[in-house]
């Protein structure tokens, strides 16, 4: 399969550029404190000295924009914006890829259990997933995080809450998959050879089920992220003063007028890196499964 | 066809019980107190008893969300005496904060969502379905191309992105459209589509994006199936065969995206609407989420998921309409 990637990777520039945009930001995101170190800032210290003192705006022109500050400082703290969007590029990346995992080890187990199994797995399974498809969760996940006690770490909460409400999707198609593999040869082999559910999923079904894995979960990583700014924007996702692109834009509403960049910057990483993903897995999807190939 | 309504109709009450239960579940089994915010101040062991006594909220768990079912069927009354407090049915709960039941306060939202929901949907559907056919017709020309490089732009923006640009370059920039607020429509039809012209174009656009993509791949997939071929062949103008043979199977996986996507901004945009801020239903929500509202979160939240759930329950009759073999399961 990673010769497949890689030619499709050569034939598909879309997908390429997909492809780089997610590399590079996941670059930034690993080593977002060395990039900060060489800016020289971090997205925590005020700055007041960067402020107009009448106003409260950053001093300068667009946002304060300077050889010190490369994307301008943040209105009435001065802290700088550049550290703040590359640290939150660590955020949304860490809780888009976190709660990926989570769904899709759920949705796999469940999906390929109701597909293999049958019967009444099947039946609550599919049920279950129609139900969760179409649940209120944006609303529900606001509820929660109003709800749960502070303890909880609000970055692991929302990994869970995230990847809780995401595993449907995943089930669905893993589902779909494992019924067509259950009946090929090599998995009536296995069984008739005494192998058992758990055998059957590890050796015969898992090796069979990555192709289609990688693609929805690459797709759904784009929904996450956005997900995750979403609930920050409205102010229940990470708590203050951890950066988060979300809680940056939605700061940003009450400056558009006077302090555009503010959602500027941070609006274009978000936008760039569910951009990739969906180039990338969109290519992803047309080179593993040609059916779909019809671009 | 009656049978099937009937159980749809069943499995939507259980869906409901089920959303019903998860929620009174997550609101009530957790350390958060209506009764501890309205006790007021000094807050004695006795009153805060008194607080949960009129909230009925002393007696067991299980007992509290029978009672919820049965306000909803029958009204009931908390407290009792002078000071009760008597919520009719369908009652989904009272809020002690705003002193007003929450069918109340949903119903007065209720159109601000709906107008906002329901004029995007129109404008998404006949710019989603026309691009996406249009797109799969000239497949592999400058249009398709474009179309689908938009598309896939559109898919990626986030809606309070795109919703913020707009503000800024229409709004303030070039100052053409009003960038928040709401007017009744019974007040004067014409303010009422002139503020929500803004917040219709955004989320349309958004929405658009998914269905052109979608419309495009169903049509190129439905474009070379036999019975086009077969449909061809009796001699049918190409009109004919695309826009009655081919959109008919294009328009089911429409329908349920459709469904999903209305039955969830109908429960409240919530994002949308607190850019352009247009005090709807998902505005009730985050306000109630600040104060630690409870019974409001948790009508909100019903509320939102007895509409997706009457959504689904529209598309499926929709699909037994549009595609005969639907009927028969």
């Amino acid at each position: 399969m990673p010769a497949a990637i890689l030619r499709m990777l050569r034939r598909d520039r879309w997908a390429l550029a997909g492809a780089v945009t997610v590399t590079v930001i996941g670059f930034v995101a690993v080593f977002a404190t060395l990039l900060t170190t060489i800016a020289g800032h971090d997205p925590y210290t005020y700055d007041s000295a960067a402020l107009d003192p009448a106003t409260g705006q950053p001093a300068g022109v667009l946002g304060g924009i300077s050889g010190d500050h490369w994307f301008g400082v943040e209105p009435l703290t001065g802290r700088d914006l550049f550290a703040i969007v590359v640290h939150g590029t660590r955020t949304s990346f860490f809780i888009g890829i976190a709660s990926t995992v989570v769904s899709v080890v759920l949705g796999v187990l469940v999906g390929a259990a109701a597909g293999y199994l049958g019967g009444w797995t099947d039946r609550i399974v599919t049920w279950a997933v129609d139900v969760f498809l179409g649940f209120p969760y944006l609303v529900f996940m606001i509820a929660i995080s109003m709800v749960a006690p502070p303890e909880i770490p609000k970055p692991l909460l929302l990994i869970v809450v995230i990847g809780f409400f995401g595993w449907p999707g995943i089930a669905r198609i893993v589902r779909a998959q494992t019924l067509t593999l259950k009946q090929r040869n090599f998995v009536a082999a296995a069984r008739t050879l005494g192998a058992g559910p758990w055998h059957v999923f590890r050796t015969e079904l898992l090796p069979n089920l990555w192709a289609p894995i990688i693609v929805v979960a690459t797709l759904s990583v784009p929904s996450r992220i956005g997900l995750e700014a979403a609930l920050s924007f409205l102010g229940v996702g990470v708590p203050v003063p951890t950066p988060s692109w979300g809680r940056s834009i939605s700061e940003a509403i009450q400056w558009v007028g006077t302090d555009p960049m503010l959602l500027i910057f941070p609006g274009l990483a978000l936008f760039l890196t569910t951009w990739g993903f969906n180039v990338f897995g969109d290519g992803l999807r047309d080179a593993l499964d040609p059916k779909s190939g019809v671009r | 066809m009656l049978r099937l309504i009937a159980q749809r109709i069943g499995g939507m009450l259980l869906v409901l019980l089920i959303v019903a239960f998860c929620t009174f579940a997550v609101f009530y089994l957790v350390p958060s107190d209506p009764a501890q915010l309205a006790c007021g101040r000094p807050c004695t062991e006795q009153n805060l008893a008194l607080a949960r006594e009129f909230m009925g909220m002393d007696s067991p768990w299980w007992r509290q969300f029978t009672d919820f079912l049965v306000g909803v069927a029958a009204g009931r009354t908390f407290g009792s005496g002078a000071t009760a407090i008597h919520c009719a049915a369908p009652c989904f709960g009272y809020s002690f904060q705003q002193n007003t039941d929450v069918v109340t306060l949903i119903a007065e939202r209720v159109p601000v969502t709906f107008s906002l929901a329901i004029g995007a949907a129109v404008l998404w559907l006949v710019f989603g379905i026309g691009l996406g056919v249009l797109a799969a017709l000239r497949r592999g020309t400058a249009f398709d191309r474009i179309a689908l490089a938009a598309s896939v732009a559109g898919v990626s923006a986030p809606v309070y992105l795109v919703g913020l640009l707009g503000i800024l370059v229409f709004g303030f920039t070039l100052d053409v459209v009003p960038v928040g607020g709401y007017v009744p429509f019974s007040e004067s039809p014409v303010d009422w589509a002139w503020r929500l012209v803004m917040p219709w174009i955004v989320l349309a656009f958004l929405h658009a994006a998914f269905y052109v993509r979608l419309v495009r791949s169903q049509m190129l997939e439905t474009l070379n199936e036999d019975f086009i071929r077969t449909a061809r062949a009796k001699g049918l103008s190409e009109s004919k065969v695309v826009g009655k043979h081919a959109l008919r199977n294009v328009l089911l996986p429409v329908v349920t995206l459709v469904g999903i996507d209305l039955g969830g901004l109908l429960g409240g945009a919530v994002i949308t609407e607190s850019v352009f801020s247009l005090p709807g239903l998902g505005g009730l929500l985050i306000n109630a989420v600040h104060s630690r509202d409870l019974p409001l979160v948790l009508g909100c939240t019903l509320f939102a998921g007895f509409l997706v759930v009457v959504a689904n329950a529209l598309v499926d009759l929709c699909y037994g309409v549009l595609d005969p073999r639907a009927r028969l399961t």
